[in-house]
């Protein structure tokens, strides 16, 4: 426990009542071990399952040669699009952040907006613009195009953030405006060019959906298919195991790539507002760079999602089954986001108030574990409970604590930044006042952390949302959320019927991104 | 607490409260359907069942393989009533698994011998024609391969399709397992493995035929019969080919249903059964839009069909296709 309580425990009163504070602590570290122990469940399950697989057959499902196939596919496809997301991002956020760019701010919110879109919509209005789509070069189209959003928010961050003063040093040593990019300010960006891209490269390897449209196939969508053949065979289990190889190489490289240098600026006093750099002639084409992204990445699924609801008229506005539809998804996106709120809780107040080796660890398990694509989640609740936990198999719980399962990392982290910003002094002052441990930090810091959570909660719920294959595979019968009753539309090809789907989810997710956008202008103190 | 907050907190618990409640009071006489059919057809038996009988039915959408392991690993604490597939494989290893109760003797009788199981575990709902699908413009009459083996010569090479993750073409697969051995099969796996396009679903394997991505696909009847009465912007250019003469390829597929032996209740469970090969149900096949075959007696099928007689099928019986043999070959052979 001392790991735990150093740094929280002030002198005076509260060295006086030890008892009280310890129980607090193993109290919350109880907490957060229990949530984190659960994070782990469907990493040791694969595990286990493997192991009882047996050697022999586990090894010749997993070297064979589908399994090279996919993973050749998984390769070139992340070599292909983070790099392009990271690249466009770069430029965009350049553009909209420091260049004097007519109407920057509108563009920048524009760069944000395709996150509104889900990525199985993206691919739905690319394949009926054009029918043949299909295979690598269409999967790396269609993701750079649903996922660069995910880096252009914390480079377009960094970027206005940035303090001009380096700059301006290297230029007064004669470096030209390219070489003071390439050795000053891209250097800069490095924590935030890793971040983003770990967050779209760990997407790329999840999303089924997208892939699904344009006839590429991934280890998801390669275990689904299995599923749908064999339910838990050992043949699925294993890709699944591939596949988390494949997230935890992901992480390690993004871990290695990050380095440990330090960004911050020495000595007092804070950066200037950088100086917008002048486009002149370069502005008409740059314009032009913002206007193609633009309609790519927010027309198109506008336009196709307005050509099917024209196409389909009134009589695809089946509203008994929209409003089914939108319930269930509201009880399941309210309910889940609530769950990993409460279940972020213990470790997002450890991580600010009580940082330590073992928080460390604690934490580190459970963004490993919010990295997993929700098939592998899914397909380790399902083996699970049917075999052992049958009250609780298809159940509403089960779906829930699917979710949070996959979500947590989203809550931990708003959590935090607004727990930081709750002075600890008042939970002091409230349990010296003589209010209980629990009751002390819910009337302090707990409150005070609201927006933040309600920030974490709208991301988890913009997760939800746009959830498929857990839902499908763990939800309770009868349960038909907006993306299920999309899905099935869009898999008999009747396009206009799922259109009324598409719009809706979009505009459920606009008012959650725009969210996000504000967030990251907040961040950098505009 | 933040006013934010606790109105989320409020509206999740009351929303939480409201479901569950009208689940709870929905309990009675309502049965969970674990169904494989094609949704829109399930929804049309669904609500017309309803409609007569006043019992509720909770459908829940899957594969057929899926849920036969489902069930199987389910056991007698299976949340399903009733099992409707689009294909038999998934019915006879439910039934080896001695998860099925008997069907009722007068539902049996409803439905001619050749559509449904001597060991009457379970029943015939429906039934469904393999076919070649072609671009009329790419092919002609006399290039059409003659038999479902022909695919797996070089000249077909990157020229066909089909849906190897459906639980349609498995089916194919094990009647072709069963009518000419495991080494044919394994070898036209593999050797289909090199020469054709994999697509998602049947409806998407005839869309590509349309647009000429392919030269013709492996499928089943309804998907062009459905296409061309809609808009037939999928099927404009296709023409279907049947194999006929006892081939592989003329195999006519059999959708089942059965009732689970732990069903909670048996009775609206074996009623529902009744109804979809009794009149109402087959009279949806006949006159609705999913174009299926009837195999209920005395109802004939949608008339622009062409009979069933005239397929010259292969003769099967349902209860010798053997599903996880097909995924594991098929597995094997890269497919999957």
């Amino acid at each position: 426990m001392r790991t735990l309580t150093d740094g929280t425990l002030i002198a005076g009163p509260a060295a006086a009542r030890p008892a009280a504070a310890s129980l607090r602590f193993s109290w919350i570290g109880f907490a957060a071990l229990l949530v984190t122990l659960l994070t782990l469940v469907p990493l040791a399950f694969i595990l286990w399952v493997t192991v009882q697989t047996g050697w022999q057959t586990a090894i010749s499902l997993i070297f064979r040669p589908r399994v090279g196939e996919l993973l050749v596919n998984t390769l070139l496809l992340e070599l292909l699009a983070v790099p392009a997301c990271a690249v466009l991002s770069v430029a965009l956020g350049w553009l909209t952040e420091r260049s004097d760019l007519a109407g920057a701010r509108l563009w920048s919110w524009l760069c944000v907006a395709p996150l509104a879109v889900p990525a199985f919509i993206h691919s739905y209005a690319w394949v009926t613009i054009v029918p043949g789509l299909n295979g690598l070069g269409a999967g790396v189209l269609v993701s750079v195009l649903a996922y660069f959003p995910f880096l252009y928010l914390p480079v377009s961050a960094a970027l206005r953030r940035l303090d001009p003063a380096l700059e301006d040093a290297a230029a007064a040593l004669g470096h030209g405006p390219w070489s003071v990019f390439f050795r000053v300010v891209l250097p800069q960006l490095r924590l935030a060019l890793c971040g983003g891209a770990l967050l779209v490269g760990l997407h790329l390897l999840a999303e089924y959906g997208l892939f699904v449209f344009v006839r590429f196939d991934t280890f998801t969508t390669a275990i689904v298919d299995q599923f749908q053949s064999t339910f838990n065979g050992p043949a699925a289990n294993m890709l699944a195991g591939v596949l988390i190889t494949c997230c935890f190489a992901l992480l390690a490289l993004e871990m290695l790539a990050r380095g440990d240098e330090r960004y911050a600026r020495v000595g007092s006093g804070a950066a200037r507002h950088p100086a917008k750099a002048k486009l002149g002639r370069a502005a008409l084409p740059s314009l032009l760079m913002l206007a193609v992204v633009t309609a790519l990445s927010l027309g198109v699924p506008f336009y196709t999602i307005a050509r099917w609801l024209w196409a389909g008229g009134l009589q695809v506005w089946r509203m008994d089954e929209i409003g089914a539809a939108l319930g269930h998804t509201t009880v399941l996106a309210l309910g889940g986001a609530l769950l990993a709120t409460l279940a972020a809780i213990p470790m997002a107040w450890l991580s600010i108030r009580a940082p330590g080796r073992l928080q460390r660890m604690l934490e580190g398990c459970n963004y490993m574990v919010g990295s997993l694509p929700g098939v592998v989640v899914a397909l380790a609740l399902v083996t699970l409970t049917v075999r052992y936990l049958l009250p609780l198999y298809q159940t509403l719980a089960t779906i829930l604590v699917a979710y949070m399962l996959m979500f947590l990392p989203r809550a931990i982290i708003s959590l935090r930044a607004s727990i930081a910003q709750a002075p600890p002094e008042l939970e002091q002052a409230a349990m010296n006042l003589g209010r209980r441990p629990f009751n002390a930090l819910w009337s302090t810091t707990i409150r005070l952390s609201a927006p933040g959570a309600a920030a974490g909660m709208a991301l988890v719920a913009l997760g939800i949302l746009n959830e498929l294959t857990a839902t499908q595979m763990l939800a309770p019968s009868g349960t038909r959320t907006l993306a299920l009753a999309f899905w099935a539309y869009s898999g008999e090809i009747d396009y206009a019927a799922a259109a009324p789907y598409a719009l809706i989810m979009v505009a459920a997710s606009l008012p959650l991104t725009w969210l996000l956008y504000v967030q990251s202008k907040k961040m950098a103190g505009q | 607490m933040h006013p934010a907050l606790s109105a989320l907190f409020g509206s999740t618990l009351a929303l939480a409260g409201l479901i569950l409640s009208s689940q709870a009071m929905a309990q009675e006489k309502r049965i969970i359907v674990y169904n494989a059919q094609h949704e829109s057809l399930a929804k049309e038996w669904a609500t017309a069942f309803t409609a007569e009988t006043g019992i509720g039915v909770t459908l829940r959408s899957g594969a057929d393989s899926e849920f036969s392991n489902q069930i199987v690993a389910e056991g007698k604490a299976s949340p399903a009533d009733v099992f409707l597939t689009e294909n038999s494989p998934a019915m006879t290893q439910v039934e080896q698994a001695g998860l099925f109760a008997p069907v009722d003797a007068d539902t049996l009788a409803l439905v001619e011998d050749q559509y449904r199981p001597s060991g009457g575990h379970w029943i015939g709902i429906a039934a469904r024609s393999t076919v070649f699908a072609y671009n009329k413009t790419k092919l002609t009459e006399d290039q059409l391969p003659k038999s479902l083996l022909d695919l797996a010569g070089p000249q077909w090479k990157g020229r066909w399709g089909a849906s190897p993750s459906g639980p349609d073409f498995q089916a194919i697969v094990s009647a072709l397992l069963q009518l000419k051995g495991e080494a044919v099969t394994s070898d036209w796996l593999k050797a289909m493995k090199t020469n054709f396009k994999a697509y998602r679903g049947n409806n998407t394997v005839l869309k590509a035929v349309n647009s000429g991505e392919i030269d013709g696909g492996i499928i089943y009847h309804y998907y062009w019969f459905g296409d061309r009465a809609r808009t037939g912007e999928n099927s404009s250019d296709v023409e279907l080919h049947y194999f006929r003469n006892g081939d592989p390829g003329a195999f006519v597929s059999i959708s089942g249903g059965g009732v689970l032996a732990s069903s909670k209740h048996p009775q609206e469970s074996q009623a529902f059964l009744k109804w979809i090969v009794g009149k109402g149900g087959q009279k949806v096949l006949r006159e609705g839009t999913s174009y299926e075959y009837t195999v209920g007696r005395g109802e004939p099928s949608n008339a622009a069909l062409v009979s069933l007689e005239d397929l010259q099928a292969p003769k099967i019986d349902p209860q010798t296709l053997n599903s996880r043999k097909v995924t594991d070959l098929m597995t094997d052979a890269g497919l999957m």
